[in-house]
């Protein structure tokens, strides 16, 4: 066992950059998410049906296709075809656009699922489309939109650990390395508390997002309120198991 | 040789596609969605009939879980049962990670069955096993049908990660014929096609079950 | 009826006097293949207050859902002012306004719903300025000055800050009336206002009304249970059933003396024992 922590200590500086990977990755991935996800949920809504048609296309090609297809094709193909992306932007292409597509989803039926007298209340207010949208659907949308965003987030995280078949290395490529220097059991226990730890930090700010958008609804406490009285261990096990 | 789609390459790795997609990625999405349906079930039952304290135990182990990533999972189970097929491995991964997911999903269905269910159960005397296999599991079970089905297409979509243990699944069987023959565009492209083709109009059809279903109630 | 012989213009600009607030001209409203109102003619003059009773399901809120452009008109016109609302005769056909000239008149309208609407995101007081802001381009200033003032008026001045939810419906009502009047109205919809409310608190709401009927000429199409507070504050009441006006007066009439034998029983069932009372008062 001391072994196995010597080698550990002597991994870290490795398993550091890798975690720092697997962030970028998790981060960027959830931008650009987030970005196409309003873009395409808004354009899911449109009249014209040129348009809501291409979105829709958009949105169930980058569903339907599989993230690991995805990330191989910008990876793998695109260089065939004379783009030559870095393997970073490659990966946070594939993460963003697939998750992406899926939180589009969940954008396009938060908004539906704003109560129709709020939409009745901008029309009898002669509130313009965009100003209705900005400023009345959207921020009640979007406190409606986080649990499931926060579930695609961590599906995000977890998807990055494909991408050392795309050269990039990431927690899971050094944990492959600390497995040859250490025990399998040892190696893949500490990658993956590594992962549940980001997972759950991650989930708690999602939570604290979620805290503050309902208490701007006037649902709940502010987020101060709601940290200063340290919530038990157990609800947040709760909060993190809405599969 | 240079151009943009190469149909003699399309159809060299078409075969090779489906049989991967027959033999592994569809045997592996249909056992898993198997093992994790009636897992699923049995965890979810679990944690609701033990004490507070193994229930917390759970909840905690199922969280882990769902929240590490199935391809560490796959690797670690590859290497500590070396001796053990990996396909075998792959088969129970994905079945054991998903049915964290069930499991929340029967327990949303087990607490939206009425409380007055459960006070006429109790008011009849029956017993526990009864209440649920006669009483609980049949009501609860119509109302998570679409939501295991989902979870089926989204596991259907995740089985290339089963190339991390080297199981030549589609999509690996797809990268051995672009690295043989130095063209990735087919076979990277039919796989996603593949993909497409097979999950869309089932997730088409589930979403179409919902809805019925929800009228029904 | 104003003939229609010039149909690329305005109908003929009337005096002031003449031209009928809202105008009602062979309105038809279809849900599906429910006919919920079908050949409907009826004006309201400016400065009139008018109430729409008759039993669910008789079409009346649909016709204030109609004027506010919340439902889409299947046949016929609505005028308001003189000027049609979303749909115009021309050349002889009827032809959708582009959404810029319905816009133009809809500002011209507010209307206070059942269910409130005030908006979570918003406190009191952002809820009361978003529009004449960002609608009618008013100053901060300018419209926070008047948001207190109508505040002042509906019994709220200490709740600017406040958020909607954490306000009685009875308050949250008087907010959304707030709302309603900040944008001047020249027309405003009472959509079955109390009927949310707890019964000791519809006072407190009918009052505010009840005052602003007195003190404005704000015309008002009304749709309330409140017997009491129709004969208080409208002078027209037209009874409505199966999308048909089947009797018209005034409120002493209507309430005293219904002609239509519908209206008789519909009065009968909503105020039964309460009826002589309501005459008497």
């Amino acid at each position: 066992m001391e072994a196995n922590f010597a080698a550990l200590a002597e991994a870290a500086p490795r398993i550091w950059e890798g975690l720092g990977i697997t962030l970028l990755l998790t981060l960027g991935g959830a931008l650009l998410a987030i970005v196409i996800a309003v873009v395409l949920g808004l354009g899911a809504r449109l009249n014209n049906v040129f348009l809501r048609g291409i979105c829709r296309a958009f949105i169930e090609f980058f569903r339907g296709t599989s993230l690991v297809v995805q990330l191989f094709f910008f990876f793998f193909v695109l260089p065939q075809l004379g783009v030559d992306l870095p393997a970073m932007v490659c990966g946070i292409l594939g993460l963003g656009l697939n998750y992406g597509a899926y939180c589009a989803e969940v954008v396009r039926g938060s908004i539906n699922s704003v109560p129709t007298g709020q939409w009745e209340a901008t029309t009898a207010l002669s509130l313009s489309k965009t100003q209705r949208m900005r400023r009345i659907i959207f921020p009640q949308a979007w406190a409606l939109m986080i649990p499931s965003l926060t579930n695609y987030l961590i599906h995000m995280l977890k998807g990055t650990a494909i991408v050392s078949f795309i050269t990039l290395a990431d927690l899971t490529y050094h944990t492959e390395q600390l497995r040859q220097d250490t025990n399998t059991f040892f190696a893949y226990g500490v990658s993956l508390v590594i992962y549940f730890v980001l997972a759950y930090i991650l989930t708690l700010m999602m939570n604290g997002l979620e805290v503050q958008a309902k208490h701007k609804l006037g649902r709940g406490d502010s987020l101060r309120e709601t940290l200063s009285l340290k919530a038990p261990e157990t609800t947040v096990a709760a909060e993190g198991g809405r599969g | 040789m240079n151009e943009l789609w190469d149909w003699d390459a399309a159809y060299a790795v078409l075969p090779e596609l489906l049989l991967a997609f027959l033999k592994v990625t569809l045997l592996v999405t249909v056992v898993s969605t198997a093992i994790a349906a009636v897992l699923g079930l049995v965890i979810a039952i679990l944690r609701m009939s033990v004490p507070k304290p193994v229930a917390v135990v759970i909840n905690f182990i199922g969280d882990f879980i769902r929240m590490t990533p199935i391809v560490v999972q796959l690797l670690f189970a590859y290497w500590t049962f070396l001796s053990v097929d990996a396909i075998v491995i792959g088969i129970a991964v994905f079945g054991i990670h998903y049915s964290t997911y069930m499991a929340e999903v029967y327990r949303a269905g087990i607490e939206s069955v009425p409380k007055g269910q459960w006070e006429a159960t109790k008011a009849l005397s029956m017993s526990k096993s009864r209440t649920w296999i006669a009483v609980i599991i049949p009501q609860a079970l119509r109302a998570t049908v679409p939501a295991l089905g989902n979870y089926a297409i989204s596991m259907f979509k995740d089985t290339p990660f089963l190339l991390t243990i080297g199981v030549v699944e589609m999509v690996r069987a797809g990268l051995t014929f672009g690295g043989n023959h130095f063209r990735y565009m087919e076979a990277i492209t039919l796989a996603g096609v593949i993909f497409l083709l097979a999950s869309y109009p089932t997730s088409l059809l589930i979403s179409r079950l919902e809805k019925r279903l929800a009228y029904n109630y | 009826m104003p003939t229609t012989t010039e149909p690329e213009t305005v109908p003929a600009p009337a005096t002031a006097a003449t031209v009928p607030a809202i105008k009602f001209e062979n309105v038809e409203k279809r849900f599906g293949d429910n006919v919920v109102l079908k050949d409907l003619n009826f004006e309201v003059a400016k400065g009139d207050r008018v109430t729409l009773i008759g039993p669910s399901g008789s079409g009346k809120t649909t016709i204030l859902r109609l004027v506010m452009t919340l439902e889409d008109l299947s046949g016929g016109f609505i005028y308001i002012d003189g000027e049609p609302l979303t749909h115009e005769e021309r050349g002889g056909k009827r032809v959708e306004l582009g959404e810029k000239a319905q816009k133009q008149i809809r500002k011209r309208i507010g209307m206070v719903f059942q269910q409130f609407n005030l908006f979570p995101n918003m406190s009191v007081l952002e809820n009361i300025i978003e529009a004449p802001v960002h609608v009618l381009g008013q100053s901060k200033e300018e419209a926070t000055a008047r948001a207190m003032e109508l505040l002042e008026s509906v019994g709220l001045p200490d709740k600017a800050d406040a958020h909607p939810l954490e306000l009685s419906g009875g308050q949250q009502q008087r907010v959304a009336i707030a709302r309603a009047l900040a944008m001047d109205p020249e027309i405003l919809l009472l959509d079955e206002v109390t009927s949310a409310l707890d019964p000791e608190i519809v006072g407190e709401v009918l009052g505010i009304l009840r005052h602003i009927a007195a003190t404005t000429d704000i015309t008002m199409l009304i749709v309330t249970h409140e017997m009491q507070f129709a004969r208080d504050v409208s002078n027209r009441v037209m009874m409505f059933d199966g999308g048909k006006v089947v009797e018209e007066a005034t409120p002493e009439v209507m309430f005293t003396n219904p002609q239509h034998e519908r209206t008789q029983s519909f009065l009968h069932a909503v105020l039964g024992n309460a009826e002589d009372q309501i005459g008497t008062r």
